[in-house]
């Protein structure tokens, strides 16, 4: 036995000692091949794009079937060859809007993303691939890029932009001879980054085209662009934090932003080669559902604007997530709206589960989400019929709390445990049924589980499916 | 007295979350001495079709910060905002804007 062990633990010695050697060996390739696409974590100084004075033959071959067409032709091609284009997010709409510049012939495209790309990325953000997950998203699209047309210069930031470090990416001096970026694509996932984006293109004066995507919608504007108006003339005020929803959220088909990413790809195309774009104090709205597209008459420019008005208050960028009061991320913000001995731990629910211990599980999920995975034994309920009081659905607690009740020992009542995804909705859930508690309903007590069924997931039973 | 006015009226970006998910309504605003305006209409919206939460829609008066109103294919702010005066057949929108990517 002791022999075994021994014999053993020299085996491990020798299997780590070889993958070490492996890791080093895979290290230096990846060194030698990275050299063309450095992963940059800084903002670091770029060389003006040059000139063309003419396209080369394999240029002819390669773009041929745009070159065809008299709103390209030979010297909109040349014009793409000199535009660079900085493209902020590289996910649901960066990707195929990196994709298209990169295939049609664009100098150089920034791309820029904090994140890694995530298994749930995958649905929407074509040019990553099942190895890039855990990957840096922006090197994960330079690599993409870079295999589609290897003359695009690519160069991929894993940074969050940020009020230190826009105006440097975009411009990097504020002498408007050394422009490194020419146009610039708002594909983020935030309200505060959408306000950090335009005021760096309004304060660099390089034209937005911007799109956004949820659900089944998409919409799409070039901001300050030929005397148009800026994101801010269109939105002086952020919305309030818990009226936004994101991807996470709410959902989002992979085409939908996949359409609006083409439409901003063709936007910015439009501009680079020379033609122009027509989106200008224009919103154009993308309705997957009906299938339809509609195009919006904008304001003007507004002189009252705070950053590109006749006496603008906004001259240097600032600190927009105080600005829009939530943070430059499209994860989850955690609410705090319950005290602690309103609140239990996954851990104590699994107690009181392991202990047969009396109690209603209420789920507040919509029922779509119920669909994708739940706890036995849950009832289900959406935070929504709680909130307006569905009659239906109040019956149907009550009737379980009474039901409970009864199997229940002297004159007590059963508590009720609220569950959600992340554990946000569950305390609304709580404070609404509080509310209602000895009115509505009989008199319970009511708590939430805290960090809801993904804290359940993680914590308590690791085959339960995340989402 | 003005006559009744018949107008459509859209949600979208999620708005329509708020209404039941219902995208369009179809909807007869009753006689009244004046002419109907989108003040005024914000107030019977906010009276005959939204039921809960009209925070999430209104703010004061006008409608919360992030949602864009569209009279007939344009931005309200062309036609006069909260006094536009609604005429027979109008086309009303209320987007709320996506920031998701
Ligand atoms: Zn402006």
């Amino acid at each position: 036995m002791a022999q075994d062990v021994c014999f053993l633990k020299a085996q491990l010695k020798e299997k780590e000692k070889e993958i070490s050697a492996l890791k080093n060996k895979l290290a230096q390739l990846e060194k030698t091949h990275t050299s063309v696409l450095e992963l940059q974590d800084r903002v670091t100084p770029l060389t003006p794009l040059t000139a063309k004075a003419a396209l080369s033959n394999e240029d002819i071959m390669r773009y041929s079937r745009q070159l065809l067409l008299p709103e390209l032709g030979v010297q909109g091609q040349l014009n793409l060859s000199k535009t660079s284009v900085l493209v902020v997010g590289c996910g649901g709409l960066g990707c195929p809007l990196a994709q298209y510049l990169a295939a049609a012939g664009i100098g150089r495209v920034g791309l820029l993303d904090y994140d890694e790309v995530e298994l749930s990325n995958l649905h929407r953000q074509v040019l990553h691939g099942e190895e890039n997950v855990g990957q840096a998203k922006a090197l994960s699209a330079a690599h993409a890029v870079k295999r589609l047309n290897a003359a695009v210069e690519c160069i991929p930031y894993h940074l969050q932009l940020s009020p230190e470090n826009a105006l440097q990416l975009i411009q990097q001096h504020l002498d408007l001879a050394d422009l490194i970026y020419d146009i610039v694509a708002d594909c983020s996932d935030n309200v505060p980054t959408r306000y950090l984006v335009n005021d760096a293109c309004v304060l660099s004066g390089k034209p937005l085209v911007s799109a956004s995507a949820l659900r089944m919608e998409g919409q799409l504007t070039v901001y300050n662009y030929c005397g148009g108006p800026c994101y801010r003339c269109l939105y002086p005020v952020p919305p309030p934090p818990e009226t936004v929803t994101n991807c996470s959220d709410g959902g989002v088909l992979g085409v939908v932003p996949g359409v609006m990413g083409c439409f901003q790809a063709l936007e910015v195309l439009k501009i680079a080669s020379g033609r122009g774009s027509s989106c200008s104090q224009q919103l154009m709205i993308f309705d997957a559902q009906d299938a339809r597209f509609r195009s919006i008459k904008l304001r003007p420019k507004k002189a009252g604007c705070a950053v590109c008005g006749e006496n603008p208050s906004v001259t240097q960028l600032e600190d927009y997530e105080a600005f829009c009061g939530s943070a430059a991320t499209d994860k989850c913000r955690k609410l705090n709206l319950l005290s602690r001995d309103q609140r239990i731990s996954v851990q104590d629910y699994k107690f009181i589960t392991v202990n047969q211990e009396p109690h209603l599980l209420l789920d507040v999920r919509p029922p779509v989400e119920v669909d994708i995975c739940h706890l036995p034994f849950s009832l289900n309920i959406p935070l929504s019929s709680l909130e307006e009081k569905k009659s239906e659905h109040i019956q149907l607690l009550q009737e379980r709390i009474r039901e409970l009740k009864q199997q229940m020992a002297g004159d007590c009542w059963p508590p009720v445990y609220v569950i959600c995804k992340l554990g946000n909705d569950s305390q609304k859930a709580v404070q609404v049924l509080e509310k209602m508690s000895g009115s509505d309903l009989d008199s319970i007590t009511v708590k939430d589980i805290s960090g809801g069924l993904m804290a359940w997931a993680v914590k308590i039973d690791p085959t339960f499916p995340q989402y | 007295m003005a006559a009744p006015v018949s107008i459509q009226l859209e949600f979208g970006g999620g708005a329509e979350l708020l209404f039941d998910g219902v995208k369009k309504h179809h909807v007869t605003l009753p006689s009244q001495s004046e002419p109907w305006d989108v003040k005024q209409l914000l107030v019977w919206i906010q009276r005959n079709l939204l039921k809960e939460r009209p925070e999430l829609f209104v703010q004061g008066d006008s409608v919360r910060p992030g949602i864009l109103v569209l009279i007939n294919d344009a931005d309200w702010e062309l036609m006069g905002e909260l006094d536009y005066q609604l005429q027979d057949q109008d086309n009303v929108v209320f987007i709320s804007t996506l920031h998701g990517g």
